[in-house]
């Protein structure tokens, strides 16, 4: 099961967090401390895992952006690396090769995205088209409600002027 | 744009965060947006309330306090637009976890939702209750969960799974309910849903027993089919990861079906196959193609798989411990570790591979490889794969030699058959990291020399080579200094000599140079001086000619500012210029080191950790007192003080070098008040040699409580003790005396200084002693017996902990039958 995702800059910013076991506000930070402390400063070319506090943390580096998951012993972790892969991609055909500015402005669509990815820690789809499929299927939802909603404002305005 | 409604935009404000260059300006925008938010919140406002919780949410990811926002999470979840909801979720999501009491309030939304005809809607609503749900809401939601399971919509149904996957992992008792629904699931034909009901079929097999044996029964061939339809699937763009066809879902089912085989003859039996194609047929050049070949191994590990298959796992894992990639190597690693249980034999084929990764750049690896070499050790193995560890221990980073050096130790201390290799690769380990070895560890390797009588010249000849050239090394300078002291006779007449060593010249005056060395050495610590200070004393008995610049040597420390250094110099060069008539039995070699005790107290200290805090307490002020009045060498009035110690001595013996030689000699005095003496003579000795400053402390707890419970002898020490005291301030000799009366100061001292350590760890010798004479106080007895039966209970109480009673029965049948099925049951009265 994966504990919690963490998207962490060069610099050490948070970039995304999803705990799916329940860690208070202050064991949160301090777990993003520590884990930043070790994973920034390790070698290019040592392996992608890190014992921590009995768990396993994966993390892969596209360009800026660390991808961390932290996942229990026994799991294994080629496969997280590939989910994580899996999640990357995703994410750069929805925003059209995405890059770390994507990600701050458009914070919220990576968590939704991330939803459509993974649930209580385990892995939901693994096709990233029916990823691609279902967010698109809710984004214009949401510009048609919005749509109605301006279009009911302008006919309100109108009725009134 | 209302310019009173909350004013920026949410990309204008994370804008406005990222143009700020110092903290203190984050923190003053951060403010600004969170006052206005606030504003907003109590004027519920209504218009902006999505936007505002989108800004909550980044304020809240730069780590900023947001509780005041979780109320408007719940009003956007109660709302009945899909965005509102949308984020209202996302919110809730990542603003609240499952201990906060406000979740409760969102049951009631969430039970709407999972009802709506939206699809999307009742997803944001299964995504939330998966992440986040409380063993309550668990309790509450779970038939609308169950009945997701059933729904068309492939989308419903794998977020509904993995919803249960969390409901079960909180609430395992409704496992139940989602057995047959699971079983289901697994016939489906869409990717999305096969992984997540594979996965809440695993997490079932691990909820509940019930389960597993259902799922065993119908679901072993289901996961089967599954493997071998996508194995044998053709190319599917949609699901293809590096020309594998959705290697997540191979995972799952092979873990699955890890789940199903374990301990299961028939399932196992089923499922080889598919394990053996899987196997073979994966390629493993790409790393998704190795996630699921390592997965396999696992399975195949883990089930009662054929030897033919376990044989195709190990060579598997062969190939993968071989490989160039960092990743590849650590995994294998880590398997090895788990199947190292499953099949000893074919891990020790790749000793060598392992032992490489011992020696990698990349820490991970190297921990787990050092790890599994120690699974590794056997009596046929130790010695080429310790020599490769010494090896590797020349050359290895400095911050890794701690770990390395512990494991090394252990395994010889382990492994070790003959003493001669057991010292040899000890001295190897001493030359190369003898500052990280521990104290215990060549306090042992002492205890084996001095038991070792026929090694005694080779092991401090080859000592005092290494020492030469390596002498920066704590560890081997005192082991070195202690040997030199005690042998320093055969380091110069070459006595012992072995077949295959090389003989060296050493010259009286060449062993006097390096003990010398080693007490200016700056890097040398208070432990070593000491130790130097007492091999000296040593020689200087030993070698004879070199007296006199012994004496020098020792005097110069008389204004050292370590107190301890100071003392002892004092001390030694009083014993050396005025008492020469009892110097050559002061310090002969010392008896011979107990073995057993040696390892027994060993235990012991390592069990009582917590005795040995208590130690330090007021009580054991008395006893501390007591070496001060017996160790006095000039027995004239020691006499005296004995016989104030205790009415019932017969006669202390007069003559001064008669007590003595018994003092230093007999150590087997009779037991109530010859203790003292025994104590006394234990404490002399143990005054010049090293110690063990962890044990001490536990004996030491162990005298204080058995002193505490009954033992007079003990008690009559105490009083002792406190009798001798005024007489050594009155003493001509109160320059031997006191120097040892700052003992208890050092006490205080980290626990490495040496001469306390003796002092008491002879005294405790004698109260164990003493407390083992009270073990006769219980004896056995016979609980039950009849012609077919007798039952007998024998008592041991341990020292230092009084409360505790070790009762051993021992039942012996008198018949000639037979028993079985022989119950023993005992009825013990209950104190409060």
């Amino acid at each position: 099961m994966i504990q919690f995702v963490l998207l962490i800059s060069r610099q050490g910013k948070v970039r995304l967090t999803k705990w799916y076991s329940p860690y208070s506000q202050k064991e949160r930070s301090k777990v993003i401390r520590e884990l930043s402390g070790v994973i920034l400063t390790r070698g290019p070319k040592l392996c992608n895992f890190v014992e921590w506090r009995g768990f396993k943390v994966v993390y892969r580096r596209y360009a800026s952006l660390y991808f961390c998951m932290c996942i229990d012993g026994d799991d294994n972790e080629l496969e997280v690396l590939e989910i994580i892969h899996h999640f990357v991609e995703i994410l750069d055909r929805y925003f059209g090769s995405v890059c770390e500015l994507d990600l701050i402005f458009n914070f919220h669509k990576a968590y939704y995205i991330l939803d459509e990815v993974i649930i209580a820690g385990e892995l939901q789809e693994s096709s990233k088209k029916a990823v691609a499929r279902t967010i698109a299927a809710q984004d214009s939802l949401v510009d048609t409600a919005k749509e109605q909603a301006n279009s009911l404002s302008n006919m309100i305005v109108q009725a009134t002027k | 744009m209302n310019p009173f409604s909350s004013g920026t935009r949410l990309r204008d404000m994370i804008r406005a965060i990222r143009t700020c260059k110092t903290a203190a300006e984050e923190r003053a925008v951060v403010r600004k947006e969170c006052a206005a938010i606030r504003a907003a919140v109590s004027d519920n406002d209504q218009e902006y309330r999505h936007r505002n919780l989108a800004k909550l949410m980044f304020i809240h990811m730069l780590g900023y306090p947001t509780h005041f926002g979780q109320m408007e999470c719940l009003k956007l979840i109660a709302s009945s637009g899909f965005p509102e909801k949308r984020i209202g979720y996302l919110g809730l999501m990542l603003l609240l976890d499952e201990r906060q009491e406000v979740l409760m309030l969102v049951t009631n939304s969430l039970k709407q939702d999972l009802n709506h005809s939206n699809q999307y809607i009742v997803g944001l609503a299964l995504c939330a209750l998966g992440n986040i749900c409380s063993a309550e809401m668990a309790r509450d939601l779970a038939p609308e969960v169950e009945r997701l399971l059933q729904s068309r919509d492939p989308n419903i149904k794998k977020k509904a799974a993995l919803c249960s996957i969390r409901i079960i992992r909180k609430v395992p008792d409704l496992s139940e309910n989602f057995m047959s629904p699971a079983a289901a699931l697994l016939k489906e034909k869409h990717h999305g849903v096969l992984i997540t009901g594979v996965q809440l079929c695993t997490d079932l097999c691990k909820a509940s027993p019930e389960a597993l044996e259902y799922l065993r029964k119908n679901c072993t061939e289901g996961s089967v089919r599954i493997l071998k339809d996508i194995s044998n699937s053709s190319y599917a763009p949609e699901y293809d990861i590096s020309g594998i066809a959705d290697p997540f879902l191979h995972i799952r089912v092979l873990k699955l079906m890890r789940m199903l085989g374990q301990g299961d003859a028939d399932a196992s039996d089923s499922i080889n196959d598919i394990l053996a194609q899987v196997a073979t047929k994966i390629e493993s050049n790409k790393n998704a193609g190795n996630a699921i070949l390592y997965e396999c191994v696992e399975t195949i590990m883990g089930i009662e798989a054929t030897s033919g298959l376990r044989i195709l796992a190990i060579n598997i894992l062969g190939r993968f411990l071989s490989n160039r990639d960092n990743n590849i190597r650590y995994v294998a690693l880590n398997m090895l570790m788990r199947s190292v249980v499953v099949d000893s034999q074919a891990m020790q084929r790749h000793r060598a591979t392992i032992l490489e990764c011992v020696k990698d750049s990349d820490a991970s690896i190297r921990k787990r490889a050092l790890e599994l070499v120690c699974l590794l050790v056997n009596d046929t193995n130790v010695k080429p794969l310790t020599k490769e560890l010494i090896d590797y221990l020349e050359v290895s980073e400095e911050e890794f030699k701690g770990d390395l050096t512990e494991k090394i130790c252990s395994i010889v201390e382990r492994f070790s058959t003959e003493k001669l290799w057991y010292i040899d690769q000890m001295l190897k380990i001493l030359s190369e990291a003898g500052s990280h070895v521990k104290d215990e560890v060549w306090h042992s390797l002492i205890v084996v020399i001095s038991n070792a009588a026929d090694l005694q010249g080779y092991t401090v000849r080859s000592l005092y080579k290494a020492l030469q050239t390596s002498s920066s090394q704590i560890g081997l300078a005192r082991v070195a200094l202690w040997c030199i002291g005690e042998y320093g006779e055969m380091l110069v007449n070459g006595a012992c000599m072995l077949a295959a060593e090389e003989p060296v010249t050493v010259t009286e005056s060449d062993a006097v140079d390096i003990v010398e060395v080693a007490l200016k050495c700056h890097s040398s610590d208070i432990t070593t001086r000491a130790m130097s200070l007492i091999a000296l004393l040593k020689l200087s008995s030993r070698f004879p000619p070199t007296s006199e610049r012994i004496t020098e040597l020792i005097m110069q420390n008389k204004g050292n500012l370590e107190l301890e250094l100071q003392q002892r110099s004092i001390e030694f060069s009083n014993i050396i210029l005025k008492h020469k008539n009892i110097k050559t039995s002061l310090v002969e070699r010392m008896p011979v080191l107990d073995e057993s005790t040696y390892m027994g107290r060993k235990e012991v200290s390592s069990q009582d950790v917590p005795a040995v805090k208590t130690s330090k307490t007021a009580p054991s002020e008395a006893l501390l007192n007591l070496p001060n009045g017996v160790k006095k060498p000039p027995a004239v009035y020691m006499g005296d003080l004995l016989d104030l110690s205790s009415d019932d001595v017969p006669a202390t013996k007069p003559s001064t070098n008669d007590f003595l030689q018994d003092l230093l000699g007999d150590l087997a005095v009779p037991v109530s008040s010859g203790a003292p003496l025994s104590g006394g003579s234990d404490i002399l000795m143990d005054l010049l040699s090293i110690g063990s400053p962890i044990q001490n402390d536990s004996s030491l707890s162990n005298s204080v409580s058995t002193g505490a419970v009954n033992s007079s002898a003990v008690s009559s020490l105490a009083s002792l003790s406190s009798l001798t005291s005024p007489s050594i301030s009155v003493s001509p000799e109160a320059s031997i005396v006191d120097p040892l009366r700052g003992m208890d100061q050092i006490k205080r001292q980290p626990p490495s200084t040496a001469p306390i350590v003796d002092l008491m760890d002879g005294l405790s010798n004698h109260v164990v002693s003493v407390a083992g004479s009270e073990k006769l106080d219980f004896l056995p007895i016979t609980a039950f017996e009849n012609n077919s039966l007798k039952t007998v209970f024998s008592f041991t109480k341990f020292p230092g902990r009084p409360q505790v009673t070790q009762i051993k029965a021992t039942f012996t049948n008198k018949s000639l039958n037979s028993y079985t099925d022989f119950i023993f049951q005992a009825a013990v009265p209950k104190v409060h």
